[in-house]
């Protein structure tokens, strides 16, 4: 009766409103999303624009083909900061990624309750720890003990250490994330089914839970290809593929914080096309997950 | 109406003759200066305070290496030029130069290292990987690290054309970036051998970190043989004018010379002019 009441009382108004805020709504988000699409084309073409120079006077095969890295002398081969920028990224997501998931596994299903909050609170700090304290860590701990062990000690292998122990908290969070989105009827139907412990996490909750380790391992991959001051302080920048883990190596981002600020004409230009390759392996990353992951999430 | 009319014509004369007595106080409020990447930083940091001491003025500091520092000044497209070495003969005719700072770079070992020296012609075959092993210049038998600086560096452009080498033979073990960096580097690693500016390695020298000058040439390295210029692998950061300054150009050259300035200069890591200062610090 009341509602009645109140419909026939305020018929029009009402109905108007809930349209506006809706409207609204879904206009303040298409603006969001337009905003945020045009940052990225807007970063990619001012890329573009800035590498145009340097493009069109040698060429984007030069890149590869040049004997060396000296843009002041006009050499501008990129590809053994490729190699370093994807050895350091892989060596270091290859290690995290197992220990991420294995200690995100922990924590939710093995550990009591008051030590798997602790362990939380810990990794949660670990993951707030800005890279640049990671990196003088490197430097001043970790680069002289493996100088110890096989000199110069700044090598590929520091570079991994240092950030897999960055990248470790983003796996663990998003993993444990992933685990608590699961339905609890497909763990109350594994222990139904007498699922061990390890069966039920082994069995149910890791392929249930796919996609978000997949976003997690994204992500953290994400994380190591951009850092840059980590990786600066650690790895030793020479310009060369390393031939061993002890071998020093640069990785393209550490290439632009290196020279930018001493950098004119070209040699600037040059930089921005080591800003364009990075952005075409995070391209390249994003499709390839995308294709990998998307067609069999939930089947 | 007519009344409001004749109050905003009257009170935009009033302002235009105030703008202009103003403008007539001082004939020139803008300054530019272009040039040198290396005194850029330093230039900005003098034109700031400049400016707050001086209302009204602005200083305009565009970096573009010192090749384009001497010919701005010359073609009078800036009023200062920014160069970071000593004037050619032919360019001493054309324009004159005011030294601001000088620039020291010395050899660095860890402190640890029993190496006190070493000749121009080791150093040389150590950057060139010739000598690997600081045995064979008189120390440890232990492989030596060699730490270069990134394309681009002036440090690196001084320290190449002091030793006659080319950047593509160097083999470095360690590339760094800025002089922090590689003092953190030989601080931590006793084979470790670098080159920085002198001043950061003397304002990390007194806050205990272990590292050691080397002499270039028997000539210690501090800021008391920059300033007097007997340390050989130096140069001087000079702003350079066409004409005689004058008016705000002069003003402004005078305050960089000035020892209002002195501790931007340090905090640069370069070396003041005036070894009075530098006394009373030691």
């Amino acid at each position: 009766m009341t509602s009645l009441k109140v419909k026939t009382l305020f018929p029009l108004p009402r109905k108007l409103l809930k349209l506006e805020t809706d409207d609204l709504l879904l206009w303040v988000l298409i603006l969001l999303g337009a905003i945020a699409g045009a940052i990225i084309l807007a970063i990619i073409a001012f890329l573009g624009i800035e590498a145009l120079p340097v493009l069109q006077q040698v060429g984007i095969w030069r890149f590869f083909s040049d004997p060396s890295w000296n843009p002041a002398s006009g050499s501008y081969n990129l590809t053994p900061m490729l190699w370093g920028t994807l050895l350091v990224t892989g060596g270091a997501v290859a290690i995290a990624a197992p220990i991420g998931i294995l200690s995100a596994i922990f924590s939710h299903y093995y550990a009591p309750n008051w030590l798997a909050t602790w362990y939380r609170r810990l990794i949660e700090l670990l993951a707030g720890i800005p890279s640049v304290v990671y990196g003088f860590w490197g430097l001043v701990v970790l680069v002289p003990i493996i100088n110890r062990l096989h000199p110069p000690g700044t090598s590929l292998l520091a570079g991994i250490v240092v950030l897999t122990i960055m990248i470790l908290p983003t796996m663990t969070l998003v993993a444990e994330a992933s685990f608590t989105e699961i339905p609890p009827e497909y763990l109350l139907g594994a222990a139904s089914l007498g699922l061990s412990r390890w069966g039920t996490v082994w069995q149910i909750v890791l392929p249930t839970a796919r996609s978000g380790l997949l976003a997690g391992l994204i992500l953290q991959m994400g994380r190591a290809i951009g850092e840059t001051m980590a990786v600066l302080m650690v790895c030793g920048n020479v310009v060369q593929v390393p031939d061993s883990l002890f071998a020093p190596m640069r990785t393209l981002t550490a290439n632009i914080a290196l020279e930018m600020a001493y950098a004119l004409g070209n040699h600037r230009s040059a930089l921005f096309v080591s800003g364009l390759a990075l952005m075409a392996i995070v391209i390249c990353l994003v499709i390839v997950t995308e294709v990998v992951s998307h067609p069999k999430i939930y089947d | 109406m007519n009344r409001n009319l004749t109050f905003l014509v009257a009170s935009i004369a009033a302002v235009s003759t105030l703008t202009a007595c103003n403008s007539s106080n001082k004939q020139l409020t803008k300054l530019t200066l272009t040039g040198s990447s290396t005194v850029a930083p330093l230039a900005s940091e003098m034109a700031k305070r400049f400016e707050a001491k001086h209302p009204g003025v602005r200083i305009d500091v565009q970096t573009g290496g010192s090749s384009r520092g001497i010919a701005d000044a010359e073609s009078g497209v800036a009023d200062i030029g920014m160069v970071s070495r000593s004037l050619k003969p032919n360019e001493t005719q054309k324009l004159q130069a005011f030294a601001i700072a000088r620039d020291g770079i010395s050899p660095i070992v860890n402190a640890k290292n029993p190496v006190n020296k070493l000749t121009n012609q080791q150093i040389v075959a150590i950057y060139q990987g010739k000598i690997n092993n600081w045995q064979q210049v008189g120390g440890k038998d232990a492989p030596i690290t060699v730490i270069n600086k990134a394309e681009g560096r002036s440090t690196l452009e001084l320290f190449l054309s002091y030793f006659k080498l080319e950047n593509s033979q160097i083999k470095a073990s360690v590339v760094i970036g800025d002089n922090q960096q590689g003092i953190k580097t030989v601080a931590g690693n006793p084979n470790a051998i670098a080159y920085v500016s002198i001043g950061a390695a003397e304002s990390e020298l007194k806050e205990g970190t272990p590292i050691k000058l080397l002499p270039i040439n028997g000539v210690e390295a501090n800021t008391k043989t920059v300033q007097n210029s007997t340390f050989p692998l130096s140069r001087p950061l000079m702003l350079v004018t066409k004409p005689a300054p004058s008016g705000l150009a002069k003003e402004f050259l005078d305050f960089a010379q000035s020892q209002q300035v002195y501790d931007l200069v340090e905090s640069q890591n370069f070396v003041p002019l005036t070894p009075k200062v530098a006394q009373t610090r030691n």
